[in-house]
Formats: structure tokens, C-alpha cells, sequence
């Protein structure tokens, strides 16, 4: 299955990822080889099979409920970028010309 | 020479005070300075901290205290979070980032007196298969300084092979432990999913990336996997059951152990040198007495599919936070969304976007139930694979990779190329069942074969029994890369 470089472009709309055009070109073609020999799976027949999503079988695990110290703010801030009155700061979000 | 000691080696002497911490770390640093120009397995040496902690060693160690890794020094790759030292995931994504907390496999070895000489390089994020894909430098096989040391964890195990460190930490998710330790001639073990705590493990894939160790023999991985191992309230898939001493393990005995061989993993492309050293060393096996049988893992082909859909899927989602807000430089562009996709665009390197894109559009409405929930489907199988065969067997051998170490930019511009290194090491980690790697052989280069032992899930004890028991009727992990002689 060849993906076209507007499936490429979505995908990385998608993924937040500014591609070059010579990156959009190698990943079309790069995705679609390794789609490609995905699609091999579709010749199992798993109708009856479950999905594996985690190997253990713990489910819903649960810690006591008691209340523990978080990382001081100042330290949890210390490599961000922007930082006012102990916020991570960003552009306007709707000012923003681009999606 | 100090360096030449094992980790097992070392810690008797240093109870014995035959030998200090402090000459011994020393002895590493110096060692370091003389080979890593060269070999470029680090991407930071905390020497000065390094020192320190051996200092602090040896007032433990003369007070009688008896921690099991007391005054060891050790490599640990730079995706494991170590507080107040740079920790990069080998991506310039996070060039400067300074981690608040310490991964909680490192406090376990730091308080059992382990000592950090510095960060290892690694493929950008965990992903790849030589090193190459780090952000910073290529790392270069101790045997063959032309070729590539394996990955991810590719500067872990050149540390080790070199004589740089007795022992180091790497992370797995399809093989970034073992196929580095076959590819450099040193020992190591993944455990099983849910055996040591992720905290502090710079995500890549969360259904399969697992903390290992490196040593040069499989005595020493035990010595660190026993530290390392247990629950931790801060990973709710660290499972809660005590793990056994894995040290008391190590009987010697396979007299009787059920050994399996599966025929799926002797395929056209392995390496003639590489199944020949394989075979050789399983005959070892049934000579030691053990019970070898043919069996079959009929899924092991579809590891690979099942994997590069798997993985990517989950590196996008666990990737998307690395956006230059919290951590890591940000591009100075105006505007929220072009500020993030300017700044991954930037700090991403070229295999970390292609798996974000394929994670992404595997994941994507339309593509969803044909690729990502297929492939979860497939891994149902290949889990029911392994659990079948357990039924019969107690191991499983196999070639931990199909070929030797290859050759730098050999295979950098052919993606499916590169992800078929991994071949044989993929389907443990969908399975989430311990695997060894052991070196038994090499090729007529010169260059060093390994062999995979595979266990039953939480049977880590049974898996470094076999290969201890081999190791101690063999000699390839005695053997030593030339540049390690150097000093």
C-alpha cells in the first residue's frame, strides 16, 4: 500500500512533528515498506484470539491512601523554559495562526 | 590489572580488603580516559562523584558493613533518570535536561554501594539496533572499532567489553539488552515485564521496556538483577511478589533440565558462523545433561510485525511530552502549535520520527482495528506460544541475534533492515518472559556470537542457572578485546 504525502502530512498534523520535504518523501516511502510487511499479519485469522494489551495479570491496582510530599515546585519547574508565578508558560493558544 | 576483575570478583575482594573502592574506581576512570576516545561509550563521566561515593565505600566497607554491591562501580545508560545529573535519552530533545528524582533501580543499587562512573550512550529514546541513532555520538564496537556495539544500549555493553566497568544498567523493549551483549561479547539479562520497577525509565514502549544488566559473566547480572528486583510502589506494574536470591540460584547443576531448541529460529539469513557456535553450545547442554528437545514457537515470524507496530504505537503516545515546555530547549517560534511541532521537528532525530509517525498512524481512525489491535491479537498468540512450550520445557535456547556486529552505516538508511537485527530477541519481550544472553562463540572475523536463554515468565532463577552452569564449563566471556588491553 503506497502512503501519499498527504496521508504523511496529516499523520505528522496529527503527531505535531515538522517534517521537510525531503523528510515527507522518505517517510512515505519508508512507511508504506514497513506497512507493507505488516500487512503480512492480516493472513492469521484472530477472530476468536483476545488482544494482548499487558502481559500481567494484575488489573486495577490500587496504593494506600496516604497523602505523600510532591516534588517541591520550584525543583518540578527548574527545567522548563517559561516559567511565571510557578506556571509553565506557552504562547496564546488561539492567537496562534497555525493549527 | 584491577579492571580485569568481574563484578563477583571485585566485591570478594573489596570484603576481603584486598583491594579499595577508591583504587578501583580510580582504576575504571583511568581506564575510561585511556580506551572511551576511542570506543565512545559514554556520554557523560561523573568522575568527581564517582570518587566521592567510593570514599563513602570505604568508610562502609571498613565499618564491617556488608551491602552487596558495596564500592562497585557501573555504567548506567543514559535513559535511567539520575537527580541532579544531566540525563539526555541519547536525544537533543532534552540536551540540558537535569532530572529532579533518581530512578528507583539506581536508589536500590546506590544504596546496596554501587557506584555511577557515568551516563552510556544509547540510541535516541531506546530505538535502534546499533547506537547509531543517537543524538550525540556513534559508539563503536570494542572488538572491531568499524562496526557497531549493537542497541540501544550500545555504550553499556562497550563499557563492559572493554574493560571500562564491571557491570552496567540498559533497558530492553525488543532486544536493546541482549542483542548489544551478543553483538559485544558480555553477558546479560532481561527479566521478565513487571520484575524491576520503570520508575525513572525515560518511557519508550510502556507494555515492554524492562531494566537489565551487564556483566561479563551471568553471576554478575544476578548479583545486580537481585538488587534491582522487587516491588515498587511507584510502578503499578512492578509486580508484588518477592523475587528469589538469585545469587543461591546458581547451583551449577542443569543435570535434567528440560532445554528446548525451536526450529523456527534456525531460518535461511543466520549467519553460518552464528548457528555453528549456537549448535555447538547446546550440545554443551545435553553433555552437562541436560534433556534437549526440538520444539516449535509457530508464531516467531509475525514477532517482528507484531513489534514495529506495537512499539511505535505506544513510543508516539508516550512521546507526545516532549513538547519544550516543561523540559528540554524550545524553538523560538511564535504560537503555541507551531512552537511545538518547530520544536520536535528540531529535536527528534530521523528513526524517533519515523516511529512517531508510524505509532501515530497505526493508531489513527481507520487504521486502528487493522494494524494496532491486529497486532495486539498476534501477541496474544505468541504469548500462548511460549506459554505452551513452558508446559514441556524449562529453557529455551536460541541465537540471541542472527549475524555478528555490522558494520557502521551498513544498515542506517534500510529501517527494516536494522529492525531485522532483532529478530530473535522480539518475541521474549512481547511474551514478557526473562531472557539471558551469553557469549558462545565467534565468527571467523573475530567478532563474538551470543546465545539467548529464554525462561518460563519470573523464572529468572532458572535462566541464570543454565547459563551460569555454562559459563562455568566455557571460556568466551574470559575473552578480551584487544583495545582493552590499552591503558
Amino acid at each position: 500500500m503506497k502512503i501519499e504525502r498527504e496521508t504523511v502530512m496529516h499523520i505528522a498534523e496529527l503527531a505535531r512533528l515538522q517534517l521537510s520535504e525531503e523528510e515527507i518523501e522518505l517517510y512515505a516511502e519508508q512507511l508504506s515498506q514497513v506497512l507493507d510487511y505488516a500487512a503480512e499479519l492480516q493472513t492469521l485469522d484472530t477472530d476468536a484470539i483476545p488482544p494482548t494489551a499487558s502481559v500481567l495479570p494484575l488489573r486495577n491496582v490500587m496504593r494506600p491512601d496516604d497523602p505523600q510530599p510532591g516534588l517541591p515546585r520550584d525543583v518540578a519547574l527548574a527545567n522548563a523554559a517559561r516559567v511565571i508565578d510557578y506556571q509553565f508558560v506557552v504562547d496564546a493558544v488561539l492567537d496562534s495562526t497555525s493549527s | 590489572m584491577l579492571t580485569d576483575l568481574t563484578l563477583t570478583e571485585a566485591r570478594d575482594r573489596l570484603r576481603a580488603g584486598a583491594i579499595t573502592a577508591l583504587d578501583l574506581t580510580r582504576a575504571c576512570l583511568d581506564h575510561i580516559r585511556a580506551v572511551d576516545p576511542q570506543v565512545r561509550a559514554f556520554l557523560l563521566v561523573t568522575e568527581e562523584q564517582a570518587l566521592e561515593a567510593a570514599e563513602a565505600a570505604d568508610r562502609r566497607l571498613a565499618q564491617g558493613d556488608d551491602a552487596p554491591l558495596l564500592g562497585i562501580p557501573l555504567a548506567i545508560k543514559d535513559v535511567l533518570t539520575t537527580a541532579g545529573i544531566p540525563t539526555t535519552a541519547g536525544s537533543r530533545i532534552l540536551e540540558g535536561f537535569v532530572p529532579p528524582y533518581t530512578a528507583t533501580a539506581l536508589e536500590r543499587l546506590f544504596a546496596a554501594g554501587a557506584i555511577m562512573l557515568g551516563k552510556t550512550n544509547t540510541d535516541e529514546f531506546a530505538m535502534g539496533s546499533s547506537t547509531e541513532n543517537s543524538g550525540y555520538v556513534v559508539t563503536r564496537n570494542p572488538w572491531d572499532l568499524e562496526r557497531v556495539p549493537g542497541g540501544s544500549s550500545g555504550g553499556s555493553a562497550a563499557a563492559v567489553a572493554a574493560r571500562m566497568a564491571p557491570g552496567a544498567l540498559g533497558t530492553d523493549t525488543g532486544g536493546s539488552v541482549r542483542q548489544p551483549a551478543a553483538l559485544c561479547g558480555v553477558s546479560a539479562i532481561k527479566p521478565s515485564y513487571g520484575r524491576v520497577s520503570r520508575y525513572g525509565l525515560i518511557a519508550f514502549a510502556s507494555s515492554l521496556d524492562q531494566i537489565g544488566a551487564f556483566g561479563r559473566t551471568l553471576a554478575d547480572c544476578a548479583a545486580l538483577l537481585g538488587v534491582m528486583a522487587g516491588h515498587d510502589p511507584k510502578d503499578s506494574t512492578s509486580v508484588p511478589d518477592e523475587p528469589p536470591d538469585y545469587t543461591q540460584a546458581l547451583t551449577g547443576d542443569v543435570h535434567g533440565l528440560r532445554v528446548g531448541v525451536p526450529r523456527e529460529f534456525f531460518i535461511d539469513g543466520i549467519e553460518p558462523d552464528v548457528e555453528r557456535a549456537v549448535r555447538a553450545a547446546i550440545e554443551q547442554f545435553a553433555a552437562l545433561g541436560a534433556d534437549v528437545r526440538e520444539i516449535s514457537l509457530p508464531h516467531t515470524r509475525y514477532g517482528i510485525h507484531v513489534y514495529y507496530l506495537i512499539a511505535p504505537a505506544e513510543a508516539s503516545a508516550n512521546l507526545a511530552r516532549f513538547d519544550g515546555v516543561r523540559y528540554g530547549p524550545r524553538a523560538q517560534v511564535k504560537g503555541m502549535w507551531p512552537a511545538y511541532k518547530v520544536t520536535r521537528g528540531q529535536g527528534f532525530g530521523p528513526e524517533v520520527k519515523r516511529r512517531i509517525m508510524l505509532g501515530t498512524y497505526a493508531l489513527s481512525a481507520g487504521y486502528y482495528d487493522a494494524y494496532y489491535l491486529k497486532a495486539q491479537k498476534v501477541r496474544t498468540l505468541i504469548r500462548q506460544d511460549f506459554e505452551q512450550a513452558f508446559r514441556e520445557v524449562d529453557v529455551i535456547l536460541t541465537p540471541a541475534t542472527p549475524g555478528t556486529a555490522f558494520r557502521i552505516g551498513e544498515k542506517i538508511d534500510d529501517p527494516l533492515q536494522m529492525y531485522l537485527a532483532d529478530i530473535f530477541t522480539l518475541t521474549p519481550s512481547l511474551a514478557g518472559v526473562p531472557a539471558a544472553c551469553v557469549p558462545c562463540g565467534f565468527d571467523a572475523h573475530g567478532l563474538p556470537v551470543g546465545l539467548q536463554i529464554i525462561g518460563p515468565a519470573f523464572d529468572e532463577a532458572t535462566v541464570l542457572r543454565a547459563g551460569d552452569a555454562y559459563q562455568r564449563v566455557t571460556d568466551w566471556h574470559t575473552r578480551k578485546p584487544q583495545i582493552a588491553e590499552s591503558s
